[in-house]
């Protein structure tokens, strides 16, 4: 039988190697939760450019005081430009209905992006805005064709134009591709600052779609020790009791 | 009994005894129970289905202490678990890693059934009692995974009762009623919380009582399928079988451990098992205006996914939507059959002939190629080889009174072997 679970596991690889992706290749966002520093100029990117428009309704300010390294007066001063008590969740004042006559939809609420589409493709999406005319706000998106949303962070990064590729496929339908990006109007920071600071505002939309991520790794480590231990307790236990069963 | 036991024994345990068979059910089966002492490694997953049972049961209680059955409510209270309330998040992920590993530790569990032949004469109603645990779970993993309120939840569970809508005649009317509206909502999300926290389980116990009674009754069969009753010393007692306590109660803890094991990797390090156990879109909150673009069930349901959408020709007046699910429904209730599908001599895989085991391996490779399929959107190539495997998977079954008579078996020796 020792063949066929062998058949079982081999068999079973395409199946983990084949999770659904992305169209478009994503760039990896590489974020690091541990460091601090960065999840809390996550924090100030986050307050300042996305919670006017988009809520982070599970998130409590205090919780991430507590997590980020921050007292809750620091959060109090710094983070909270909305009048909320620091133990209240990071709600916005923008009520749905206005917010879907002046977007056409919602801007939808952010605590468990990153759970739902993952940090490579937030990270991505962050760092594809390109100029577009045609768009409501001027601007279209590579990961996230015809997306709702202007380009918030383009005093950060600049406004660029997408150098594109078309090609005719055999059928006779053009095909337009992106190819790279050219920066029109620069912004304040340089390309690898912003996708420094865009890394920053990732690690802190993945800290906030599950704050007890790092304590459940922390645990899950000690938790694994004791079974380990018990394993080898409970084994001679069972040696122990079979030796006379032959 | 229970009266002859109380009368040689005094103090507390006596007065019981006298008025409940306490000591007698521990006896019959646990001190007294005999079982083979050939048990291998397959053997481990009935206890460990029990573990899994009891993780679920007790994780469960704790969950509805904070969860809000309300279609307003119900992904914010989950946020909220995962939050606010005291290690809220370790019990929501010991519940949903606990749903996966129900199915795996059961899966397991039939295969062995599978491959020792542990359904066929005199074991035919544990069987039958498993394949309904297996019904059971099917249905509560079902009825559970609406209720956190995600896209997928949402979802699944649309596209899931749609299907009782392929019923000639009665469908439309059948769905409406399963939903108490007509789509998924608040009234659909009340009564699956009903039938999740409170009937499925209740009738999951009883069959898992009445599983463990007829095992009981007739005993566990072994590796080398072996009746080891045939075969008692001068005292009554099967020469190749050990009482389950100590013996076996001590070697399914080391199996409990190494369970343990696996399963805090998955709750401390990957809950959401690489998209498996948590699908990433059900940290959206369900909105019915919004379909997902791609609706995948989870893994454990993705074999009869497949073997659903497998279908896609309509016979006469019958739509290949309805074929589909006629179709997925007999690849489950096809288990049924099997203590009388296979008519071997011989239970156990190991006095088998190469017809036999080719066939099993063969299913095994059909029933994870189907699982795979099942994850995936539908092309036309996938949906070509969904066609195949189905029918290999049905053939497995269709074909085995013929395989198992033909195929050349190896004498059964009269004791149990140690290998």
């Amino acid at each position: 039988m020792r063949k066929t679970i062998l058949i079982l596991l081999i068999a079973l690889v395409p199946a983990w190697a084949m999770a659904a992706g992305p169209s478009i290749p994503l760039d990896k966002a590489n974020i690091n939760l541990h460091n601090k520093e960065s999840l809390q100029r996550g924090a100030k990117l986050f307050v300042n450019y996305c919670l006017s428009c988009h809520s982070a309704q599970y998130q409590r300010y205090n919780r991430m005081a507590r997590d980020l390294g921050l007292t809750e007066e620091q959060v109090a001063e710094n983070l909270i430009f909305t009048g909320a008590q620091v133990g209240e969740q990071m709600n916005i004042a923008m009520s749905r209905e206005d917010a879907t006559r002046w977007f056409g939809a919602p801007p939808p609420d952010l605590t468990l992006v990153a759970r739902s589409r993952g940090v490579d493709w937030l990270y991505t999406y962050l760092r594809t805005f390109y100029i577009d005319e045609s768009r409501p706000f001027g601007v279209n998106n590579e990961v996230f064709p015809s997306v709702g949303m202007p380009h918030v962070l383009w005093e950060l990064e600049g406004m660029k134009k997408a150098t594109t590729e078309t090609t005719v496929d055999k059928d006779g339908n053009p095909h337009t591709v992106i190819t790279g990006y050219e920066m029109v109007k620069p912004g304040s920071l340089s390309p690898a600052e912003y996708d420094r600071s865009v890394r920053d505002l990732v690690a802190f939309m993945a800290y906030i779609g599950e704050p007890a991520q790092l304590e459940r790794k922390r645990l899950g480590v000690w938790v694994l020790l004791f079974l380990v231990v018990l394993l080898v307790v409970s084994y001679l236990m069972k040696k122990e009791y079979w030796k006379d069963i032959h | 009994m229970a009266g002859d036991r109380a009368k040689i024994q005094g103090g507390l345990l006596g007065w019981i005894d006298a008025r409940f068979p306490m000591s007698a059910m521990w006896e019959d089966h646990l001190s007294k129970y005999y079982a083979p002492k050939n048990f291998n490694f397959w053997y481990f997953f009935g206890s460990l289905a029990l573990l899994v049972l009891v993780i679920q049961i007790v994780s469960g209680i704790f969950l509805t202490m904070s969860y809000k059955p309300d279609a307003e409510r119900a992904f914010a209270s989950v946020e909220y678990i995962m939050r606010d309330v005291q290690w809220g998040w370790l019990i929501r992920y010991i519940h949903s890693t606990g749903a996966s590993a129900f199915f795996l530790v059961v899966y397991l569990h039939m295969f062995r059934g599978l491959i020792y032949g542990s359904y066929k004469k005199p074991r035919e109603l544990i069987w039958i009692f498993g394949v309904l645990i297996f019904l059971c779970l099917m249905a509560e993993a079902f009825f559970g995974y609406l209720l956190p309120w995600g896209q997928m939840s949402y979802w699944g569970a649309q596209v899931i009762v749609s299907l009782f809508g392929a019923i000639p005649f009665i469908g439309d009317g059948l769905s409406l009623w399963i939903r108490g509206d007509y789509v998924i909502s608040d009234a659909t999300l009340n009564r699956f919380f009903a039938f999740h926290v409170i009937a499925v389980p209740l009738v999951l116990i009883g069959l898992v009582v009445a599983h463990i009674l007829a095992l009981h009754e007739v005993g566990s069969n072994n590796p080398d399928g072996v009746e080891i009753k045939k075969n008692k010393d001068e005292n009554g007692i099967p020469r190749d079988g050990i009482p389950f306590h100590p013996y076996y109660s001590v070697k399914d803890l080391v199996g409990v451990v190494v369970f343990l094991i696996f399963f805090a990797i998955v709750v401390f390090f990957v809950p959401e098992g690489g998209g498996y156990f948590l699908e990433p879109p059900n940290f959206e909150p369900a909105d019915p205006l919004k379909t997902p673009p791609h609706i995948a069930p989870v893994w454990y349901f993705t074999p009869y996914y497949a073997i659903l959408r497998a279908v896609t020709i309509d016979i006469g007046p019958l739509s290949a939507k309805f074929l589909g699910v006629i179709l997925m429904g007999a690849s489950v209730v096809i288990f049924f059959f099997l203590p009388w599908l296979d008519r071997s001599k011989v239970k156990s895989v190991r006095y088998r002939g190469p017809l036999f085991k080719w066939a099993v391996a063969i299913f095994v490779v059909a029933f994870i190629v189907l699982g795979w399929l099942g994850t995936q959107p539908a092309t036309t190539g996938k949906t070509i080889l969904a066609q195949i495997f189905t029918t290999i998977y049905f053939l497995f079954f269709l074909l085995m009174p013929i395989y198992t008579k033909l195929d050349k078996t190896k004498p059964v020796p009269e004791r149990v072997t140690s290998k």
